[in-house]
């Protein structure tokens, strides 16, 4: 048995390659910020993959998926090859799925092999094999690098009173093929009903409400074409959250999270229908829970202005 | 042969807005699952198909759900949504007396919209069925035609 086959996932996520993607460096830099800080407030180490290019995400995709997967696979080339790292951690969904899609691709499509191996040749790099590196999101790597009792051995300022619906976006359990960890037994996380980001808001304190919609659709891929279904579908997930009692929306995908803060204003707009529930990243959530400040976490960056609601509940 | 859905899309939509603007009705529960079955009968008749009378884990909704996702992987965004409106009927049609009842009919009518959102936003996107807005000429002109060239989603 290997030593890479022998670590725990506490070992292995302690330091992780760090895939950021391109979200994270534009509308979605609060997650960046916010992840960084709360890996350093807990003790686990991210090491940005060198010159990381963009995963593929939907633009590429949809006119050459081969492409799109050796994007991915440059990453995990580099992350495995060039900084012998065992495991990537893509905060964001769309990479996150990427990423694991051109794993499953390598390890099952002939064609999509020979690509990635002309490709990385003709671009000078060791071609990427299935299996160099594991792909985590930000939440298994909280979830599983720290664990819950972990987290609750550091919190300094419990999230108790704040409502939450726990809205995890459609890409980050879909298809489930692609996921061979998720629905694997006790522990693992569920494809059906996620928990993850639940079990870790639980931990610091939160009260997570029963929301139906965590996996359901916000229209993202239609954000610019078909706005108004966006807006719709955004809008509904608000109220739904709303109905359900929460007071903030937590997310783990710079899409979602951008999406949800964007059409929201527009819902008031061009629907008339008003909402005041909070979208905050989980990350930000944990970080204040550990008594990070706001501008540590980013939260002046975020377009749902939150500080008065946090401020009231002694976190801001 | 199936006859057509009861409701036209927008009908549908008009009395999924109707059940969330009023007090929320546990009675409503087995018009929220068909509302949501003649939404998915919709779709799949607007991509040339006959609706399935069959049933999955004992619900027409589920089996129409995966006859709408067949060649079409992007559909399962609304897979859970479905599941989740099966799962409210359940609650409400065996537990009717709960104490959750209204809650959980009010979560329903909102789940049920949802999925409604999901459809008719796919739909008019994807330029099926009975959209016929004003700037469908412009878009099927500057594309070359419904049947011409549209992208594979």
């Amino acid at each position: 048995m290997s030593d890479k086959q022998t670590k725990t996932s506490r070992e292995k996520y302690a330091e992780v390659a760090y895939y950021p993607g391109c979200a994270l460096e534009g509308t979605g830099h609060a997650y960046n910020r916010s992840t960084k800080a709360l890996g350093k407030a807990l003790g686990l180490k991210l090491k940005e993959v060198d010159n990381w290019n963009c995963c593929g995400a939907m633009e590429v995709k949809n006119i050459d998926p081969k492409l799109q997967t050796y994007l991915s696979s440059r990453v995990m080339s580099i992350a495995a090859n060039k900084m012998k790292m065992d495991v990537v951690m893509a905060p964001c969904n769309g990479c996150y799925h990427n990423l694991k899609r051109a794993e499953w691709d390598l390890q099952n499509d002939d064609k999509s092999k020979e690509v990635v191996g002309r490709l990385s040749q003709k671009a000078g790099h060791e071609t990427y094999q299935a299996g160099q590196v594991e792909t985590i999101h930000a939440l298994d790597w909280i979830k599983d690098g720290i664990g819950e009792d972990g987290l609750k051995a550091r919190v300094k300022n419990s999230l108790k009173g704040v409502r939450i619906a726990n809205y995890y976006g459609c890409m980050y359990t879909r298809p489930r093929h692609i996921f061979p960890e998720k629905d694997a037994g006790a522990g693992s996380e569920s494809t059906s009903k996620p928990h993850f980001m639940d079990d870790l808001l639980a931990a610091a304190g939160a009260e997570n409400v029963d929301f139906p919609l965590k996996t359901a659709c916000c229209g993202g891929a239609h954000t610019l074409s078909d706005s108004d279904t966006s807006t719709r579908l955004v809008a509904n997930i608000l109220r739904t959250a709303e109905a359900a009692g929460a007071e903030v929306i937590a997310t783990e995908c710079p899409t979602c999270h951008s999406g949800l803060e964007m059409h929201q204003i527009r819902a008031e707009k061009t629907l008339g229908i008003k909402t005041s529930v909070k979208i905050i990243y989980f990350t930000q959530l944990l970080g204040l829970a550990l008594g990070l400040k706001p501008r540590t976490v980013g939260l002046q960056e975020n377009v749902s202005d939150s500080f008065a609601y946090l401020k009231e509940k002694g976190l801001a | 042969v199936n006859a057509p859905a009861a409701h036209s899309i927008a009908d549908i939509g008009g009395r999924l807005e109707q059940l969330i603007g009023q007090p929320p009705d546990p009675g409503a529960a087995a018009e929220m699952l068909t509302l949501g079955e003649e939404i998915l009968e919709h779709w799949v008749r607007a991509r040339g198909k006959e609706p399935t009378r069959d049933e999955r884990e004992g619900f027409r909704l589920l089996a129409l759900h995966r006859q709408g996702a067949d060649k079409d992987p992007s559909f399962n965004a609304c897979r859970e949504t479905c599941r989740e409106l099966a799962y409210h009927y359940n609650l409400l049609t065996l537990q009717p007396d709960h104490e959750d009842s209204v809650q959980r009919a009010r979560m329903m009518a909102l789940v049920a919209n949802h999925l409604y959102l999901f459809i008719s936003g796919k739909m008019e996107t994807e330029q099926l069925g009975e959209f016929c807005c004003s700037s469908k000429p412009i878009r099927t002109g500057l594309t070359g035609g419904v049947d011409g060239n549209r992208s594979a989603q």
